[in-house]
């Protein structure tokens, strides 16, 4: 009697335990597409609906689907505000070597550049630094960390 | 900055002529056995104690020297200096005629003495090195010098042992310029920073206002070439040493970064990246000519030359990946060397010549390795989690790299240190910094 009690509660206690990994997991992969960040964490916004950066597969420069919708946003935002010049900021994640990872960075905000040029930004509006893998905004050691730092951010420059 | 200091060297005896029995050590093995050997603390009289401590605040200068000379072989991985409490012998008496048998009693192979004496405030030191078994001296020299160079003396000494038992230069009187790094992961805030090879006498040659990183000497250590991100606008910079005084390298209109000298000190190579492309440059110091040396969409970048200045090792993505590549000084014969699976960087050329280190990234680990120009012979050292950068010591025998931690869940414990590794594999160590470091540099040796 006792042991079939405590038998049911274990079972609900393992139930638990799966329904909440299982959720956990789901989180995490909602956040990421293949290995390109999809969340919202620490996103910032230019305007209201204007995010302010996109982010990039393990290695990669090249800019996804929603990346480029990201880009049309801010450069409608800025055929706008014509009096607004920005920074590309490029970045790597941590795993990678320092000098490499800072020309994929310049890289990065380079094919950002190259996009909002292609909807009409002047180049002089746009300038780029890369940090490599210098400013991370995620400290974690684990892969949905690493794919919030591949980004390069758009930041006002005036 | 850093003193120039000019030691007198007197051989002041030659008896031991190469005879047949004398120890030798073997470093091109790794080296599971190290040579017991007995450093007697080297003597002073008190005159010479008493005005040191007085004048300078250095006590005890002939302890001292001899702990440097002992740290210094121990950590080489070669030796085993033998505890001091199990000398019988008196340091003044075994520096002018060791009793062997009381030496082969505690199993030493190898003895060093020596006698330090301060005279019209220089200090005088000399030293000998006995073979115990076969009751011989091997070697005897002294020095002169300002009191304050004490340290130097000992790594100078421990460069002669070196040499006189391994067949070999050492790496003892040499610096390595580093990132001394603090603060939170996500806002890390950096300097460079300079130390003797043993980790003593830390100084840093910038404040931390801006970000600097990967730090190189020229080959008379004077100078260092560096990335800063002065003024948000990350250049390549050249830094005397001694002055201070820095300037700009070139005139870009873009990112420069992975700064080397060439072997002969006159041209400084490093990347230029412009509109998402990194190639190649060089900047001759003297005449400011600066010339393109490749020419190619993708990233090429951590250039280093051979010894001989005639090629350049350097990493590129050309083959879709990081991979690593040869070619002459003006750019031509690049040809692919590394092809083993997994990524490769910051390739390095050793001052032998005949090998290059690496960065390797397979499988979520990160390895330091070795093969040879070709690409032939690939020898991994260490494996870790995260470490990269390799630097060769002046010899060609030792690296120093470092390595970061991997953070908890909370994003938090991280760590970068400075380690090094022998070209055999074995005697991996941490490197003491007074803080967390980074992108190590080593120096030549600053005197012969």
């Amino acid at each position: 009697m006792n042991l079939s009690k405590y038998l049911k509660n274990a079972f609900l206690v393992m139930l638990a335990c799966l329904v909440l990994s299982a959720c956990a997991t789901k989180k995490v992969q909602n956040q990421m597409q293949g290995d390109v960040y999809t969340g919202k964490d620490t996103v910032e916004y230019l305007a209201s609906g204007v995010p302010d950066r996109v982010f990039f597969a393990t290695n990669e420069s090249v800019l996804t689907t929603a990346s480029r919708d990201t880009l049309r946003k801010q450069a409608e935002w800025l055929r706008k505000n014509s009096k607004i010049n920005v920074v590309l900021e490029g970045h790597a994640d941590e795993r990678g070597t320092r000098e490499y990872n800072l020309a994929l960075g310049e890289r990065r905000a380079n094919a950002a550049k190259d996009y909002l040029m292609t909807y009409g930004i002047s180049s002089n509006r746009i300038s780029v630094i890369s940090y490599g893998k210098e400013r991370p905004v995620d400290s974690g050691s684990n892969p949905l960390a690493w794919s919030k730092n591949r980004r390069s951010v758009t930041v006002k420059a005036n | 900055m850093i003193k120039k200091v000019f030691f007198s060297v007197i051989l002041i005896f030659l008896t031991s002529v190469k005879s047949n029995a004398l120890i030798e050590v073997d470093i091109t093995r790794g080296n599971l056995d190290p040579l017991p050997i007995a450093v007697s603390p080297l003597s002073a009289d008190k005159d010479t104690n008493d005005k040191l401590k007085k004048e300078l605040k250095i006590d005890k200068v002939g302890h001292k020297i001899s702990e440097v000379v002992e740290n210094n072989l121990k950590n080489s991985g070669l030796f085993n200096p033998l505890d001091k409490d199990a000398f019988l012998q008196k340091p003044d008496i075994a520096h002018l005629k060791p009793r062997f048998e009381d030496w082969s009693l505690i199993k030493a192979q190898a003895l060093i003495t020596g006698k330090v004496i301060l005279k019209d405030e220089k200090l005088r030191v000399e030293f000998r090195l006995w073979d115990v078994l076969a009751a011989k001296e091997m070697m005897a020299l002294a020095f002169t010098t300002v009191p304050s160079n004490w340290r130097r003396v000992g790594h100078i000494i421990t460069d002669k042992i070196y040499e006189r038992l391994t067949g070999e230069k050492g790496y003892f009187d040499t610096r390595i310029i580093y990132v001394a790094e603090d603060g939170p992961k996500t806002k890390r805030i950096k300097k460079l920073a300079i130390m003797d090879q043993d980790g003593s006498n830390t100084k840093y040659l910038t404040l931390g206002n801006e970000l600097v990183l990967t730090p190189r000497f020229n080959p008379t250590n004077q100078m260092v070439t560096y990335l800063s991100y002065f003024r948000n606008l990350p250049r390549v910079y050249l830094l005397d040493i001694e002055t201070g005084v820095q300037e700009v390298v070139g005139d870009f209109p873009g990112m420069t970064f992975a700064p080397r000298f060439s072997p002969d000190g006159k041209k400084i190579i490093m990347s230029f990246a412009m509109d998402g492309n990194s190639d190649i440059y060089t900047m001759d110091l003297e005449n400011r000519i600066v010339e393109r040396i490749t020419n190619h969409p993708s990233i090429d970048t951590s250039p280093s030359y051979s010894p001989d200045g005639k090629f350049i090792c350097f990493n590129s993505d050309r083959s879709g990946y990081q991979q690593i590549y040869v070619m002459k000084n003006d750019g031509t014969g690049v040809k692919r060397i590394s092809f083993g699976k997994g990524l490769y960087g910051t390739p390095v050329w050793s001052p032998r010549g005949d090998l290059i280190a690496f960065t390797k990234l397979h499988k979520g680990k990160f390895y330091i390795g070795v093969m040879r120009t070709d690409g032939s012979g690939e020898r991994l050292l260490t494996e870790n989690y995260y470490q990269e950068a390799p630097s060769w010591s002046p010899n060609g025998r030792v690296l120093i790299f470092y390595r970061e931690t991997k953070t908890d869940s909370e994003g938090k414990g991280f760590s970068a240190k400075l380690w090094s590794i022998d070209l055999t594999g074995y005697n991996e160590r941490m490197v003491k910094t007074e803080s967390d470091a980074s992108d190590p540099s080593w120096s030549s040796l600053l005197s012969n």
